[in-house]
């Protein structure tokens, strides 16, 4: 059986209350007061799309032994590169073996189901088993724009697989049209969009169909025969036309979220998919459909093994997890969008040796420490000789992943003096759970939640970016574990 | 058995200029004013010293590498000189290696001298540099030298239990000692007194740590001329010598960084180095026989925390002894009495001969009363660079001969 082994998601914990932009941009277009209800997910300063596709990725593997993943399939339109494989990245965050299947997918937003089926064949093939597709999105649209008020951050992810499947697949159904009601040229930070009468109506309205009757087609199933309908359409009254004109009860489709996070681009329907597989029942048939330059669309039926995998996190608990950013400036410093003066030091040049990223990269990425095997002590960075006084063996110690360790606050403070994009600056020595230490920055939190002995859990963050030559280097932060609504 | 350094080596003439914002001065003209004033102290002649030993640590904009930057501000003929860096005890590594030169042997007379430029980097603070290497730059956190050190203070709190209001009020006495001291000073990069309100009341830098608990950095120049005891007394008959008592160097091992056993609330580096030079020197009981300090407050919290590691002050009881007034000019043993980091200022590598220059000078009784220590035996200088987990430390005591 081919299908879906696991699921994952990932919500960037910052939301923006879109009344909070309309109150600054309102004046430029006052009719997006029709797009200003709920908030958007918004990446903190230090996340893009690989982080959260990574997040997203991590999720999937809750209590599944990493050695077992297969490869990495990530999609997204937002890389941080164009030339260099930023699945690699996400694989070597996971800290699984090199010997595996990575490719970026990306062009038009439905990347994400394409890179399903692309995972979904290789499993059917033999040729590659328990692939994770993640899927993440963080698009910009101009101050002001309709696309700033609809984009949200956010990821999705599932690992494709043979064995402990959880949604059968069925087949697939895939077209691809150069329908260009969104565009980013090469070179282009910002979407541009056509006239939105046009796209809720030749492009929602009539491929979303067109690809479910495909699919139907092909698989000689009606439309009716699904018990969950997955499709991202942001516009409500076209998703109301396309229901009534396939004849899908409300209940039966899925939410977009769109209030809650906002349309995640390439991420969407993977991160839709991920919240429905939350509430799937085995028996019950989904349908997947995405969109963008062409839709595909899949089939896919829940088995008993559903009641077997429950992410750590999973969409709904991403969601759960929340802060609001009140500070519509903050964001647009944030994903650069307005000059801000960091200071002199901010300038201070500091180069990329990618030698030296290659010769450390599992350390890294990976946050692949040395546990001796002597004393039996983890360390981070891995030490040829041993730091604890006491033992002092050399060259006797094993990798230890320590990513999913967590660890407790040892000592902290809040820098206002450190140059940064998100002032103050906030680190402190976290003692890995099990043994080791290092100096981590803090992120998603503020100085009230930092305490000495309060549990951290980790998260690969964006932790540099050189701006003059394009680089952004990643590394692993510290996150306060808070409880919600605190 | 090695017997150590003490009594080997006699300090013949020292110089410092003034501290500050020297806007007006290359680091040659530094080097040149404190060398000059070095050389009439100690009556000899530019062609007698036979070896220097030249302490800076920022290089890229300060003087660069190598030693040439002594050889030819100061015009030594064809001298040796070696350059020392070691953080913030790059200038007490230079007064080393002219001791220890002096003491081999090697040499009759050598000279140590401390220069930093500082205040060309165009923003306040030391200028941010991988100075753990290219790794740690990669992966370290987005710090500063506050922030570092300011966690010494909520893992001393953490472990102590002592509350950190109490820990903000001993730091503020520090700062506010450290003004005091310095406002008293001509060569003091800050000569301002500021009253505790101000102090407690500043703006915060990196929590907890104020404005007024971080000395901020200056340009500056200091230096020492070393010989042995013999040449010494030839050349100075009349005169009081102060004789170098004991050198020592600890360097963090890693197990503060990376091993769970460090508790964060002081530094290993001291502690080691501290006793080793009251061995060294022959002393049995610090806090009795130590008259005066000058150590490095680069925050008010690592003077704070080496209170306790160099055996003055008891484990958690150096807010106590603070508080007190025991380091105060007419305390028990007067800490900074020239404004310390704090306030005379921080050239890095010129700090730790400016220590010894306020050493020997109340040792020789040439200070004005008001801010003269009282019949000093034994001065106990102290650098700690880097940061709290990884740091280089130096010791140096000097006393009568």
């Amino acid at each position: 059986m081919v299908g879906i082994r696991s699921y994952g998601g990932y919500v960037p914990r910052f939301r923006l209350n879109k009344m909070i932009i309309f109150g600054s941009m309102g004046w430029l277009n006052p009719a997006n007061i029709m797009n200003a209800q709920g908030e958007k997910a918004v990446a903190n300063f230090d996340e893009d799309a690989v982080t959260m596709a990574s997040a997203a990725a991590r999720d999937c593997t809750t209590g599944i032994d990493r050695s077992e993943v297969g490869g990495i399939y990530f999609a997204t339109t937002t890389a941080s590169y164009r030339e260099r494989l930023c699945a690699n990245l996400i694989s070597g965050s996971l800290a699984i073996s090199e010997s595996v299947r990575t490719a970026d997918f990306t062009g038009g937003l439905k990347a994400g189901t394409t890179a399903l089926i692309a995972a979904l064949d290789a499993a059917a093939a033999g040729s590659a088993n328990n692939v994770i597709v993640t899927a993440a999105d963080c698009r910009l649209g101009k101050m002001g724009s309709v696309q700033e008020f609809m984009f949200g951050d956010g990821a999705g992810a599932v690992m494709v697989g043979t064995d402990d499947v959880i949604a059968e697949y069925k087949g697939s159904f895939s077209t691809g049209h150069d329908f260009v009601d969104h565009m980013r040229g090469a070179d282009t930070k910002y979407d541009r969009q056509w006239e939105e009468r046009w796209i809720r109506d030749v492009g929602f309205g009539q491929f979303i169909p067109e690809a479910i009757n495909g699919l139907c087609e092909k698989l000689g199933m009606a439309p009716g025969d699904f018990s969950k309908i997955i499709y991202p359409c942001y516009y409500g009254g076209a998703r109301k036309a396309i229901n009534k004109k396939m004849g899908f009860e409300a209940e039966n489709v899925q939410d977009t979220m769109q209030a809650q996070i906002g349309d995640t681009g390439t991420a969407q329907s993977l991160l839709m998919f991920s919240r429905a597989l939350e509430d799937a029942q085995p028996g019950d048939k989904l349908l997947l459909v995405s969109y963008g330059s062409g839709c595909d669309a899949l089939a896919f039926e829940v088995t008993d093994a559903i009641k077997k995998f429950k992410p750590k996190m999973g969409v709904s608990g991403s969601l759960a997890r929340r802060a609001d950013l009140d500070n519509y400036l903050k964001y647009l410093v944030w994903r650069g969008m307005v000059p801000a003066e960091l200071g002199l030091r901010s300038e201070e040049q500091r180069w990329t040796r990618w030698t030296l990223m290659w010769r450390s990269h599992k350390a890294i990425l990976g946050l692949t420490g040395s546990k001796c095997t002597g004393c039996g002590e983890p360390q981070f960075p891995p030490q040829r000789i041993c730091v604890n006084p006491k033992c002092g063996a050399v060259d006797e110690s094993e990798p230890i992943v320590l990513s999913e360790k967590g660890g407790k606050i040892f000592s902290f403070t809040s820098d206002m003096l450190a140059a940064t994009i998100n002032p103050p600056s906030m680190y402190g020595v976290v003692n890995f759970n099990g043994g080791g230490r290092y100096v981590f920055d803090f992120t998603d939190c503020t100085i009230d939640d930092l305490a000495v002995g309060g549990p951290v859990e980790f998260s690969f963050r964006v932790k540099h970016r050189d701006d003059q030559h394009d680089i952004t280097n990643y590394f692993w932060k510290a996150v306060p574990v808070v409880a919600e609504g605190a | 058995m090695a017997e150590g350094i003490r009594d080997k080596v006699v300090i013949l003439g020292m110089g410092c200029t003034k501290f500050g914002e020297r806007w007006e001065s290359a680091p040659e003209d530094l080097a040149v004013e404190a060398f000059i004033e070095c050389l009439e102290d100690a009556g000899i002649e530019k062609k007698d010293i036979e070896a220097a030993w030249l302490g800076s640590h920022i290089d890229e904009i300060n003087i660069g590498k190598g030693g040439n930057f002594l050889g030819m501000a100061l015009k030594l003929p064809l001298t040796p000189v070696t350059r020392t860096e070691n953080f913030c005890a790059s200038g007490t590594e230079a007064f080393r290696g002219a001791c220890y030169g002096v003491a081999s042997g090697a040499y009759d007379i050598a000279l140590a001298q401390g220069v930093e430029k500082l205040k060309d980097t165009g923003y306040g603070g030391l200028p941010d540099s991988p100075a753990f290497g290219q790794m740690q730059a990669m992966i370290g956190p987005n710090a500063s030298a506050p922030g570092l050190f300011a966690q010494l203070a909520t893992a001393y709190s953490a472990k102590y239990n002592v509350p950190m209001e109490k820990i903000k009020e001993a730091m503020a006495h520090i700062s506010w000692k450290s003004h005091q001291n310095g406002a008293k000073n001509p060569r003091a990069h800050l000569r301002k007194p500021i009253p505790i309100e101000q102090i407690m009341g500043a703006p915060m830098i990196a929590y907890p740590l104020g404005l007024f608990d971080c000395c901020g950095v200056s340009d500056g120049s200091a230096c020492a001329i070393v010989t042995t005891p013999e040449i010494a007394k030839k050349m100075k008959p009349n005169q009081d010598l102060v004789s170098v008592k004991a050198l020592q160097v600890s360097v963090s091992s890693g197990e503060e960084a990376l091993f769970t056993d460090w508790d964060g609330a002081g530094m290993l580096t001291t502690r080691m180095a501290a006793k080793k030079a009251y061995k060294e020197a022959g002393i049995k009981n610090p806090r009795e026989e130590i008259s005066m300090m000058e150590v490095h407050d680069c925050f008010s919290i690592t003077e704070f925390a080496t209170m306790e590691d160099l055996q003055i002050s008891a484990p958690g009881t150096a807010a106590d002894d603070i508080l007190a007034g025991f380091f105060d000019l007419d305390g028990q043993i007067p800490c900074q009495p020239d404004g310390g980091l704090k306030c005379f200022g921080h050239p890095i590598a010129a700090s730790g001969l400016r220590m010894l220059f306020e050493m020997y000078n109340q040792l020789l009784g040439r200070w004005p009363e008001d801010r003269a220590v009282k019949d000093p035996k034994f001065g106990l200088t102290h650098n700690l660079g880097g940061v709290p987990n990884q740091n280089v430390c130096s010791i140096a005591i000097v006393g009568k001969n």
